[in-house]
């Protein structure tokens, strides 16, 4: 699998094409700034995208900047986002094309390897990987209200869950329950937010998103 | 030209208007005079030593009054006059410094003499419409017979050229009464707006600021908002300092401990030793997640990346009220402006938040005329008071430093409104 990986701080850098390589990724290009990532994606159109939220040269958001136009030229390029911090406003944008493929974690889930190359073989495979922080702050937002108000405490675990992108199987790892139960849970949560149901896993997930977003 | 109807009857009843309105300031002469009686007898009374204590009760007073005059210039003149006046020192002031400060305070002395003119500047300027009105009238009311009964009772006198006297009554007299009559009428309706006016530059000639006393006003303000922002930012880095001492300094401390710990463990126990791993990384992670905290404390990463438009809709997102925000902002504006403006709105978005009961937020941020304009409304039971602990005073305190202002208007039953006003440029878009 090939990667693109852009991160401006070169320690930082070093560990993830390390950490990657050693889980059987190909390292496409390895570069620093905002115009090289663009130019990069472009050219190489890799499996998947890794990439640091702020680069230089003007240190803001130039790496979302990229990846997001990056899609624009590119559809369903798979990117994975990075960063120190991650706010709402920024998810939405990524998840705004609604085709999926995209990511958004905070740098430290990179210290348990195993899930975060878990959930950057998500985003290659078109699904999507939302930093547990994102999913909570709007699970908490919407759970004032209808219909969100009426899932019980589990399928609230559930539905964070599920948000986030993990698959049914996972699920049922972490909470410790069958999948059986986590399927029941889903169809609970998909009847109670009147949403259709899907086969597809990321078409489920991008659904849930879609909704929590839309309040 | 547009609207001409419209034109037309406004200049019909500012003409109506202004008379009236001239009339009402003239009668202030009354109070005016009366509080020149007590000044002059209170400041006659200094060298007794009982001044001292009715010199500034008086003074009070007639600033009172002349706010009023001031308001009133603005109102129906058109004419904005600030406060000139000295700020009182903050804290207790004992009654001797109290009455140097007056006597200092060059207002004062402007004060007195606006005082002593005013009565007869009234009479030539805001209030002469209505007095040729009045007389006017009188000459209607005399030529319409009053005077014919009046000379049987031995009345005699001018109505200014016509001489009344035994024997008034020829219609060629009755027509220059009348005419004349007429003529004041038509002079007082028609002067009334501009001799209001003028009476509203005297105002500000005397009662407003001169350019030394402005600047004297500005460097006590600029002193106090200085003082104020080396406060504050000397509190914020100790609060920095602090967090970072007992937050994230202490956590590596333990992560280098732990590591520590385990290479001496790798060996004879293993089992341990990776236990203690998942601890030192989850320390690391506490770590980074308090800095990170931290940072949004300082310089939130949305108003860094995207300016003060977005950081504000990151803010509302993050907020568990429905909050709808519009911006229209050309560009990026200055730092700390933006800095400020962002903290003032997530203050004022906490209030809301915490004391309106409010289920809804609406945020307005606009940028012209060189002044960027916050408006945060909520649908909330109002009532708020600056004074209430609220933080507004805090809010207000934190843009002054930047010449900005802080409006509130809160009916009780709602909806709350406050709006902050900073006089700021804005860069060109950046792209």
């Amino acid at each position: 699998m090939r990667v693109v990986l852009a991160e401006d701080l070169a320690l930082l850098r070093e560990g993830l094409v390390s950490l990657l390589e050693s889980h059987d990724f190909t390292i496409a290009a390895a570069v620093d700034n905002g115009p090289s990532l663009l130019r990069a994606l472009v050219e190489h159109r890799p499996d998947v995208a890794v990439v640091d939220v702020r680069l230089p040269p003007s240190f803001t958001d130039e790496g979302l900047q990229a990846a997001l136009e990056a899609r624009r030229r590119v559809p369903g390029l798979p990117v994975l986002v990075l960063s120190q911090y991650v706010e709402q406003l920024y998810a939405r944008e990524l998840l705004a094309d609604g085709t999926g493929g995209v990511g958004y974690l905070l740098k430290d889930r990179v210290f348990d390897a195993a899930q975060f190359v878990d959930a950057v073989r998500r985003v290659a495979a078109g699904g999507t990987a939302m930093d547990p922080e994102v999913i909570s702050r709007l699970v908490a937002r919407g759970a004032r209200d209808e219909p969100l108000g009426r899932l019980t405490p589990r399928e609230t675990e559930v539905l964070e869950l599920m948000a986030q992108g993990r698959s049914n199987a996972a699920i049922a790892q972490q909470l410790v329950i069958t999948e059986r139960a986590v399927t029941k849970h889903t169809a609970n949560i998909f009847a109670k937010l009147d949403l259709a149901v899907s086969d597809d896993d990321n078409r489920r997930v991008l659904a849930v998103l879609a909704h929590l977003n839309a309040r | 030209m547009n609207g001409e109807v419209a034109d037309k009857g406004t200049w019909w009843r500012e003409r109506v208007r202004a008379p009236w309105r001239g009339f009402q300031i003239g009668l202030l002469a009354t109070p005016t005079i009366l509080l020149l009686c007590a000044l002059s007898l209170s400041l006659s009374l200094v060298g007794v030593g009982l001044g001292i204590l009715l010199v500034p009760v008086v003074v009070g007073v007639a600033r009172g009054l002349l706010d009023t005059y001031r308001d009133l210039a603005f109102r129906w003149s058109g004419q904005r006059v600030e406060r000139p006046y000295l700020p009182a020192p903050d804290g207790a002031e004992g009654r001797w410094n109290r009455f140097a400060r007056l006597m200092a305070d060059p207002a004062t002395w402007r004060d007195l003499v606006w005082m002593l003119a005013e009565p007869v500047v009234v009479l030539f300027t805001a209030q002469l419409p209505a007095l040729l009105i009045l007389y006017g009238l009188w000459g209607w009311i005399l030529a319409n017979g009053l005077a014919q009964e009046l000379v049987q009772h031995g009345f005699n006198d001018w109505y200014t050229f016509v001489h009344i006297e035994s024997g008034y009554g020829s219609p060629f007299q009755v027509a220059q009464t009348l005419a004349v009559a007429t003529a004041f009428l038509v002079a007082g309706f028609l002067s009334g707006p501009s001799l209001l006016r003028v009476h509203g530059r005297w105002v500000a000639t005397l009662l407003g600021p001169t350019e030394r006393s402005r600047l004297a006003l500005r460097v006590a303000h600029l002193t106090e908002t200085r003082a104020e922002a080396v406060d504050t930012s000397a509190a914020e880095l100790r609060r920095i300092e602090r967090d970072l001492h007992d937050g994230a300094q202490a956590r590596l401390v333990a992560v280098g401990m732990s590591l520590g710990a385990i290479e001496h463990l790798l060996e004879k126990d293993p089992a341990r030793a990776r236990a203690l791993l998942a601890q030192t990384r989850e320390s690391s992670a506490r770590a980074l997640s308090e800095l990170r905290d931290l940072v949004r404390g300082i310089h939130p990463p949305v108003l860094a990346d995207r300016g003060l438009g977005d950081a504000v809709r990151a803010l509302a997102l993050d907020h568990p009220l429905d909050v709808e925000v519009s911006a229209d902002l050309p560009g990026r504006l200055p730092a700390p402006v933006e800095s400020a403006a962002y903290f003032a709105v997530a203050e004022l978005l906490t209030n809301a938040a915490k004391h309106s009961g409010a289920r809804r937020v609406w945020i307005d941020l606009r940028h012209a005329d060189g002044t960027l304009r916050a408006t945060v409304t909520d649908d909330g039971h109002g009532g708020a008071t600056p004074e209430g602990g609220t933080g507004l005073r805090g809010v207000e305190r934190r843009i002054a430093t930047f010449d900005g202002v802080l409006a509130l208007t809160s009916p009780i039953g709602g909806p709350t409104v406050v709006t902050l006003e900073l006089p700021c440029a804005s860069s060109s878009p950046k792209i």
